[in-house]
Parts: structure tokens; sequence; C-alpha cells
């Protein structure tokens, strides 16, 4: 299936605080701009996948939604893996494309936790909660504390991490949080769950993202300005409890990633620019280290070898990622993925030619890997 | 061999809790495979039995990983800041969220032996674990 679907069109709402709209205002907002960044009219549309917004819960969004937007889709719906979810459904569609399910499907995500609920990245952990075991930080930071005992201080590649992020976002006109990190700076900031630093802690957004898949043969047909090929896609879900791990320091994104190149038919040494998702820090060093970019524990060679920003060993969230662009749970990763590609983004990597996109959920219980080309 | 499952008069959580209250930390073990387990459930996570006995853990266990809490997520614990959260593993095998006792600043206690202390918290024996023995 490599190269057989494209993401024709990208679509995003503003980041950050974006009160008085509900989550499916933002979805058609975002949904709106993919289908005319596509160049196509809605009528085409015949697929519609959504992820359900964390700041609510409801049963049958996927039809609310179509709903709204006056769609009878073939397909569609609802996947639930929270964060992974987007590439997942992107994966989804591209095979129900090439089983003749549909012809161009739109996957969709809109949240907003920022001026609604944050409860579900606070909530006590059911029968634990009299210990105080509270909250989805609390459980990266439990991860960290084990990977830096079993690996070595994570204190250096962390701070690359997020002050290769916040660089990238102070370059981005749309990113949340343009207030680039120094060293000093990271080594202040406040614990919120230690180990783990405010700076080492995503953002809580408001807004949507949106991209239009379809066949390659069909965008060709079409006219499309600007297809990104999908050269790969994988998944994996740990889906133990933290606490239940019996290593808690390694999950199934390197079974993820496996299957992701193996379709591709690509190594990391191929990966131009990678988006990965950073809901923490932790969360991109143990992804990058079980896709295998390095051994595990050696991810902090990088910053000798040129690190994580544009010119470096291996440019990381170009628009900012979670940290800084915003903390919308991942989609907003495989549009900068798209820009990439295309040759548009605030922060290009120049001659890029293939990009590798991450997306997780939970406390790294599932998680997805998407590879674009050109 | 087959046996008659009733309808049980309690969850497994509630059972777990009640032994709890008693001040006994009890698992669950399977009476297929020998997988011993917590949280309560139903079925042997291992190989989906349903056949399974409660057994009382000896108390011993080591620290797998531990957090301290500098935000009050959950506001009761907003007078306790900071205070830490654990993961032990008993010596049976299953894992379970818990505090340490006598944690100091600055030291890494993942692998070190702890033994299970009841505390009196929000009206209930909490089963928390004493770094440095009894």
């Amino acid at each position: 299936m490599r190269g057989k679907a494209v993401i024709a069109g990208i679509g995003q709402t503003a980041f950050g605080k974006v009160p008085g709209r509900s989550t499916i205002s933002l979805n058609i907002e975002a949904c709106r701009k993919a289908v005319a960044d596509a160049g196509i009219e809605k009528g085409a549309v015949d697929a519609l996948l959504v992820k359900v917004p964390t700041s609510r819960v409801e049963m049958m969004y996927g039809q609310t939604l179509a709903e709204a937007m006056q769609l009878r889709p073939r397909f569609g719906g609802v996947f639930d893996q929270g964060g992974a979810s987007n590439i997942s459904m992107i994966a989804i569609a591209a095979m129900a494309i090439e089983a003749g399910q549909c012809e161009v499907a739109l996957v969709s995500l809109a949240d907003n936790p920022r001026t609604g609920s944050r409860h579900a990245y606070e909530k006590v952990w059911g029968d634990d909660a009299d210990f105080g075991w509270s909250s989805v930080v609390a459980g990266y930071a439990m991860i960290a504390r084990r990977y830096a005992h079993d690996y070595g201080n994570i204190d250096d590649v962390n701070a690359a991490i997020a002050i290769a992020a916040r660089k990238h976002g102070a370059a981005n006109p749309n990113a949340q949080l343009k207030l680039p990190l120094t060293r000093d700076m990271y080594d202040q900031s406040p614990w919120v769950v230690e180990p783990l630093r405010r700076d080492d802690c995503c953002l809580v957004s408001d807004g949507a993202a949106a991209v239009v898949v379809m066949s390659a043969e069909r965008a060709r047909k079409l006219g499309i300005k600007a297809p990104v090929p999908i050269l790969g896609f994988g998944q994996g879900n740990t889906s133990d409890a933290v606490p239940l791990r019996e290593d808690l320091t390694t999950t199934m994104a390197g079974g993820s990633a496996k299957t992701a190149f193996a379709m591709a038919g690509l190594k990391p040494k191929d990966i131009d620019v990678a988006q990965i998702y950073d809901c923490f820090t932790i969360t991109v060093l143990m992804t990058l280290e079980a896709y295998g970019f390095t051994p595990k524990g050696r991810l902090r060679d990088f910053i000798e070898e040129g690190g994580f920003e544009v010119g470096g060993k291996l440019p990381l969230n170009t628009s900012g990622g979670l940290l800084s662009e915003t903390g919308m749970p991942g989609l907003q990763l495989v549009l900068e993925g798209v820009r990439q590609m295309r040759g548009t983004s605030t922060s290009q990597v120049p001659g890029a030619r293939n990009c590798i996109v991450s997306n997780q959920g939970g406390i790294m219980h599932t998680h997805s890997t998407l590879i674009l080309g050109q | 061999m087959s046996k008659t499952v009733e309808a049980p008069a309690s969850t497994p959580a509630e059972t777990h809790r009640a032994a709890l209250d008693d001040r006994r930390l009890t698992y669950q073990r399977c009476r297929s495979c020998e997988q011993a387990w917590l949280p309560a459930r139903e079925e042997c996570p291992k190989c989906w039995s349903s056949d399974w006995v409660w057994e009382e853990a000896s108390g011993k266990a080591e620290v797998v990983s531990w957090v301290v809490y500098h935000t009050a997520f959950d506001k009761r614990f907003a007078g306790h800041l900071p205070y830490n959260v654990a993961v032990v593993q008993l010596a049976e095998g299953p894992r379970m969220v818990t505090n340490l006792i006598d944690l100091s600043e600055g030291e890494d206690v993942i692998g070190q032996a702890v033994t299970l202390a009841f505390e009196e918290e929000f009206d209930r024996p909490l089963p928390r674990f004493k770094l440095r023995g009894p």
C-alpha cells in the first residue's frame, strides 16, 4: 500500500484559548479549511472519522458531527485510542479507500480542555485515589524516574527536546506559546510531579485540525495541488496501566514503527524530519529510541551530534509540537509533517524527503506511527 | 474438573477493599495457571480463567518507581505537598500503587526492599510501605 493513499488537504483553527466554541464548531472549521486546501467540493467527501474530545466524552460523536455537516458518510465514526487515534484513523481511512469502502475521507480532531473541562488530565485513578495517585503527568513522571534509574540522567536530553520545540514554536505565528526556552529557564522550571518540570509538560489547548485522505490515483484525477503520499503506518498498544508494566521503559512504540518502516521500505536513517508526540519530554526520548534512531539510553548522543533543531541531527517538532504550538492531542503533528513534505513549514528542513510522525495516547498506552514522503 | 460459580455477593474490588479495611493485604491467584495479580478483577488476565482464589500478601515488596507531587490535582492533598506516590512489586508478584514511609529527599530508592505498614488516613487503614525494614 506504500504511497497508494495521500493526504490531499489540511486545515486547522486557531490554537490556545478559543472560548465560546463547541468542539463541533471547531471540527467544522478545520474540515472546511482542509477541504478548501485540497481544492475539492464538500460533495466529494464520503467518509468522516473523528476523535472524541477529551473535554467531553459522548456517545455517537461521529454522527453528531456528520449531522452538523450534513454528511451521510459511507464510512465513519469515532475511533478511540486517545492521542493515537488520529494517525490510526488516517491509516483506517487509507485501508478503507483501498478496500473500496469509500473514496475521500475527512479525519478530524477538536478539543477544548482549556476553556472547557481538563478533568481527563487531572483525574484521580480509581481505587488508588487515597494514595494521592492522580493526573496524567504523574504516570509519565513514574516512567521518567525509572528510565533515569536504568539509563542515567535525562535532564540534558529532555532540556534539548523542550528547547528545540520552543524555538520552532517561536517561529510559528500560529503557536500558542511563542516564548523560546533557555537551559537556565528549563533548570529553574518548577516541579509539577517530580521528576517532571513545568517545561517538560505540554500545553492545555483548545482547537481543531483535519486532513483529507484519498487515493493517489484520485488525487491525480482531481488535480490536487500538493498531495503528500502516505508511505507507511503502524500501531501498537501497550494497554497495561503504568504500575502493571513489567518494564516501565518499554512500550509498543517500537513495534508500531517497525510496521510503518517495513511498509514504507525505509529505515530511521532515511528520515529527514520527525514530528514526535511530545505530551511530555520523556515521551519523545522513549519514542525516538524505540523507533531505532539510537540504541536505548543513547539519545543523549544526538545532542553532541547537532541535536533536534533545524540544521541538527534530527530536526524535531518543527511547528513547536505539543510543548509550544498546541497541546491538542496529536493531529497537528501530521499537519506539520504535510507542510514539511510540501516545503511550507515556518521551520522548514531544506530538502526534507521523508517525515515520520508519532501519535500516542493515555500514558503510553497506545501508539501510532505515520511516514510521509514525496 | 468443573465448578459451579455462583453470582458473587460483592465484586472482587469490594472484597479486596474489605480485607484492607481489616488490615490485610490480599491479592488473587489463578487456580488454572498460578498467575498472581492486582488490582482485583474477575478473570485471570493471563489465561482468562474465572477460577481463582484470594491469598494474603507477606508484606515484603520492592520499589519499582516513585514520584513526588508538587501539585494537588486532588484537592484533598493540598495540605500534604510535597508527597510521594510509589509503585511496588510484592514478593508474590503483584504490583500496586502506594506511598513510601521515610523517603528522604534526593535518595534513589528504586529496587530497595520495603515492608507493609498500615497507616490511618481518610478514615481507613491505608497499605503503605516502609523503607529500611520494620
